[in-house]
């Protein structure tokens, strides 16, 4: 039976068994692999994307949990990049290996949404499961900061 | 001869002793299992045999399965050292985590078995006021009691959440290599259901199970 999901608004009917993660259905069958593989077992963040405008590991969400729903990838968060954060991530150089960056912004995409001028403990609360081996934590946190300030 | 009947009436007055200090004269039980309402009979006093029921059912309370997510902070614990939940999340305003945090980010409805990762509907933190982690059977019981710190419930709808909620139902089915809470949820609600129907007495300070 298909499953039916929206991908950064394009409909997409998909003969995938409905145990597939989220991710696999991302990268090996629509070929979205701005979203990344990190642990498998929702401890890094790498995979992170929006669920109805809400943060999902995509390593570990059965595609079965978004039938009949909206799913926002790294790629669908801005017609050309220019959203806020991406913009702000440019111009401070943020990533370094850049591996961790995708899942890194759009769980800050979710903060701002909700918390549009958000405080430091904010800003480390709703970040702390976003895992970063380059150690990138203080150019991430400007970042939001200063895309929070471009979004006034 | 004498001697003979002194020993035996010292040994009669010290079995006497030790069963007086042990009220409840209850068949062992498995650390896996509960003691069913049934066994309780052998205690006559209904307040007392209250108190014991409690105290039995507290065993689920108390279990990490179920306690790390009835923190008294803002933080789930984790695993049967009741470690802090990995990683780093907070209850945030409704109990379902801040956002970029929140439960259902990573729990699903149900165990992942390959990533290990428990989830049952709902997932999410008992709110603050019914934290019962570092919290006797007695402040639990109290607790559980005053609709003020148990979500506005009857003593009936404490009973129905126990016996057939599906968060709750998670402890006897926790997936991957975690111990279950012991007994079934059909024996732990029977044991809350007869602590009601007995007058839902709260153990004494310092009740064990």
């Amino acid at each position: 039976m298909s499953i039916v999901v929206r991908v950064n608004g394009k409909e997409h009917r998909l003969d995938v068994d409905p145990e597939m993660p989220l991710l696999w259905v991302l990268r090996d069958v629509l070929g979205l692999t701005g979203t990344k593989y990190g642990c498998g077992e929702a401890l890094c963040g790498a995979c992170t994307v929006h669920l109805d405008g809400r943060v999902v590991r995509s390593c570990v969400t059965p595609i079965s949990r978004a039938a009949g729903k909206e799913v926002t990838t790294i790629e669908g968060l801005s017609p050309d990049g220019s959203h806020p954060l991406q913009k702000a991530w440019v111009e401070l150089g943020v990533p370094q290996c850049g591996f961790c960056q995708a899942g890194q912004i759009m769980t800050a995409a979710a903060l701002l949404k909700k918390h549009p001028n958000p405080t430091d403990e904010q800003i480390d609360s709703s970040m702390a499961g976003n895992l970063c081996r380059c150690g990138t934590y203080g150019r991430i946190r400007e970042a939001i900061k200063k895309a929070a300030g471009g979004a006034r | 001869m004498r001697l003979g009947v002194a020993m035996v009436a010292l040994s009669s007055l010290a079995w006497a002793c030790n069963h007086a200090k042990r009220p409840a004269e209850l068949p062992p039980v498995a650390k896996n299992q509960l003691r069913s309402v049934a066994d309780f009979s052998v205690i006559a006093d209904e307040e007392e045999r209250s108190r014991a029921l409690f105290l039995e059912a507290s065993r689920v309370f108390l279990h990490p399965r179920c306690a790390n997510c009835h923190p008294s902070g803002d933080v789930p614990l984790q695993g049967m050292d009741m470690r802090p939940h990995e990683p780093p999340v907070t209850r945030g305003p409704e109990g379902f985590g801040e956002v970029g945090m929140e439960c259902g980010g990573c729990h699903q409805d149900r165990n992942l078995e390959l990533a290990r990762v428990p989830g049952a509907p709902s997932w999410h933190l008992a709110p603050r006021e019914m934290g019962w982690v570092g919290k006797s059977p007695r402040e639990i019981c109290e607790q559980l009691k005053d609709p003020k710190r148990n979500g506005g419930k009857t003593l009936a709808q404490i009973v129905e959440h126990n016996m057939h909620d599906p968060l709750v139902a998670w402890g006897w089915r926790p997936g991957h290599d975690r111990e279950p809470v012991p007994g079934t949820q059909q024996d732990f609600g029977a044991l809350v259901a007869a602590w009601v129907e007995t007058g839902a007495h709260c153990p004494t300070d310092g009740g064990k199970p």
